[in-house]
């Protein structure tokens, strides 16, 4: 009788803690379900104003197809979701825009430009006129009512004003970072309990030990490795989940615009420089056992090898290959279009899938291996500089 | 490139150095130092665990050693005492032989000296007996010859007989 109880009391147990995981899942998916009704309080909001632009404009001749990709590939100051083309609505959520302009900070929400990527929309500000063109914010210049083009489709009018908007892009990126920090927050307050994490902690663990003895250590050497742990391991993650999230409909293409890779590589190159060794400066300044002639030119040629091509070699690789995916995917995804005509409906959709599918699935890959080789790169330069040579 | 440029954005650079720049601090802080932290204890852990497994094992083989060379040497002495022993019977039997020979010997020497001396003090005890008796037969004998004169007289003649004057 007392075990009956007992296994009784136990199961009951069980059962309280799986409602309260249960709980716990049904309060995360509530909070996801308002997240978006909000999205799409936004986005009605947006729509009134939008029938100025060409309703019932359906993307469906190559050029169109190309200027689309174009402009997806671009950094975008609302979060598009996607339009209706009957109506000529588009669904999307809008994104605060903070610019520096010559009058001082201005802040709006993006919806103020009503979709408009052409310069027809002027947004008035305290005595500042902003338009968007081509995912660009131009301040007219002062009197000017309206843009003025010239042959090139350039503004003449109008400048280009420090953008410092949540764009996109900087929303990808908050949403990694938010990510990170409670994925890994979890983890590292999982260890005060025991050694083992439990749950998604025990995902984690392994690829946390992956980066310091796969990349980090072998790379950096036993040494010197652990000063470097955090900025490989945020840059390694960072760019991870950004790329995976540039896979999922969202639409993000943070690791794609050029000027984050340049950004990442400032990091590495101004982390390795600043911790350079007196071997790595010797070494790259007045290199030995070469004739003294020639030491002064292997200087330049390290300097410029060091400061210049090493991070845009990390920059362009990472750039070029999420675009490149990302232009992929979606030409891909466009055959359904391009291919109707040739091949019927039925057969340009399978292609289309079928391809499609392929490259995800490989881009999959990629969004790992880009990680990889950046975080990789980075603590190989990093551990050039800090090399100690033992004088021969 | 004259693209590439173009599309370089400084806003979203500036935007992504003070995030990248706020994580790192923040992850540093929150995740990485307790994450390898706490990964490089558990790792000492286990290599102490291991280490000090090892150091069990070792220390159970030298006390198996130990045991073996105690019982070898226990076996040794055993066999150095049995030897002992036997050597010490060897001696001691061999010893107790020639002493009981020995005793034996002058017990004999002595019952020969014993039997000597009585066998002198017998036949000189006869011989007083035979002298003795010898007299008392001879004093019966004188007594009885010369109980009468007759015979007295028969054995002075008898004596001056033989006792020619020459």
């Amino acid at each position: 009788m007392c075990t009956f109880a007992q296994n009784f009391r136990e199961r009951n147990f069980i059962s309280l803690e799986n409602m309260m995981v249960a709980t716990k899942s049904i309060k995360f998916i509530a909070i996801l379900v308002l997240m978006m009704t909000s999205v799409f309080a936004f986005a009605n909001e947006g729509e009134h104003d939008n029938q100025h632009h060409e309703g019932g404009n359906k993307i469906d001749t190559p050029e169109e197809i190309k200027e689309y990709i174009a402009h997806h590939l671009k950094d975008s100051h609302d979060f598009h979701l996607y339009t209706n083309n009957e109506t000529g609505t588009h669904v999307s959520f809008p994104l605060p825009v903070i610019v520096w302009t010559s009058e001082g900070l201005r802040t709006f929400m993006s919806s103020e430009f009503h979709h408009d990527d052409n310069g027809h929309v002027i947004v008035e500000k305290d005595g500042v006129k902003l338009t968007k063109i081509h995912s660009k914010i131009y301040e007219l210049e002062a009197g000017a009512d309206e843009v003025v083009f010239d042959d090139h489709h350039h503004a003449e009018n109008a400048h280009k004003v420090l953008d410092f908007s949540i764009t996109k892009s900087v929303f990808g990126m908050l949403l990694a970072g938010l990510l990170m920090i409670l994925g890994f927050g979890a983890l590292a307050k999982g260890y005060k309990k025991g050694a083992i994490p439990t749950g998604f902690g025990r995902a984690l663990e392994p690829l946390v030990i992956y980066v310091r003895d796969e990349i980090a250590r072998p790379n950096i050497g036993e040494k010197k490795y652990r000063k470097f742990m955090s900025f490989l391991l945020t840059v390694f993650f960072f760019i991870w989940i950004l790329n995976l999230l540039g896979l999922t409909p969202l639409g993000f293409n943070v690791t794609g615009q050029i000027a984050v890779t340049v950004c990442l590589a400032i990091f590495t190159v101004v982390i390795y420089l600043f911790s350079g060794s007196k071997d790595f400066w010797g070494h790259t300044l007045w290199m030995p056992g070469v004739p003294y002639i020639l030491r002064p030119i292997l200087a330049v040629i390290e300097l410029i090898g060091f400061v210049l091509i090493k991070p845009f070699s990390l920059l362009v690789r990472l750039f070029a290959n999420m675009t490149a995916g990302h232009f992929v995917v979606m030409s891909l995804i466009a055959l359904v279009i391009t291919m109707k005509e040739a091949f019927g409906p039925v057969a340009s959709t399978g292609v289309s899938l079928a391809l499609a599918l392929f490259i995800s699935v490989i881009e999959i890959l990629v969004a790992f291996l880009q990680a990889f080789i950046f975080t990789m790169l980075s603590s190989l330069f990093i551990g050039m500089a800090v090399e100690e040579h033992d004088h021969h | 490139m004259d693209q590439l440029l173009n599309d370089f954005s400084p806003g979203l650079f500036f935007m992504q150095a003070i995030i990248l720049l706020i994580l790192i601090v923040l992850m540093r802080k929150f995740a990485w130092k307790p994450i390898l932290e706490s990964l490089q204890t558990r790792e000492d852990g286990i290599k102490n665990a291991l280490d000090s497994a090892e150091k069990a094992r070792l220390e159970m083989q030298n006390l198996q050693a130990d045991n073996k060379k105690l019982l070898n040497e226990a076996r040794a002495e055993r066999e150095a005492m049995l030897k002992e022993a036997r050597e010490m019977k060897d001696k001691m039997i061999e010893a107790a032989k020639t002493e009981a020979e020995t005793q034996a010997n002058s017990i004999i020497e002595q019952a020969h000296a014993a039997i000597e001396s009585e066998k002198k003090a017998a036949i000189a005890e006869l011989k007083s007996h035979v002298a003795g008796l010898s007299i008392e037969i001879a004093e019966k004998v004188l007594r009885e010859e010369l109980s009468d004169n007759s015979k007295q007289q028969k054995l002075v003649d008898s004596l001056i007989g033989e006792a020619t004057l020459n």
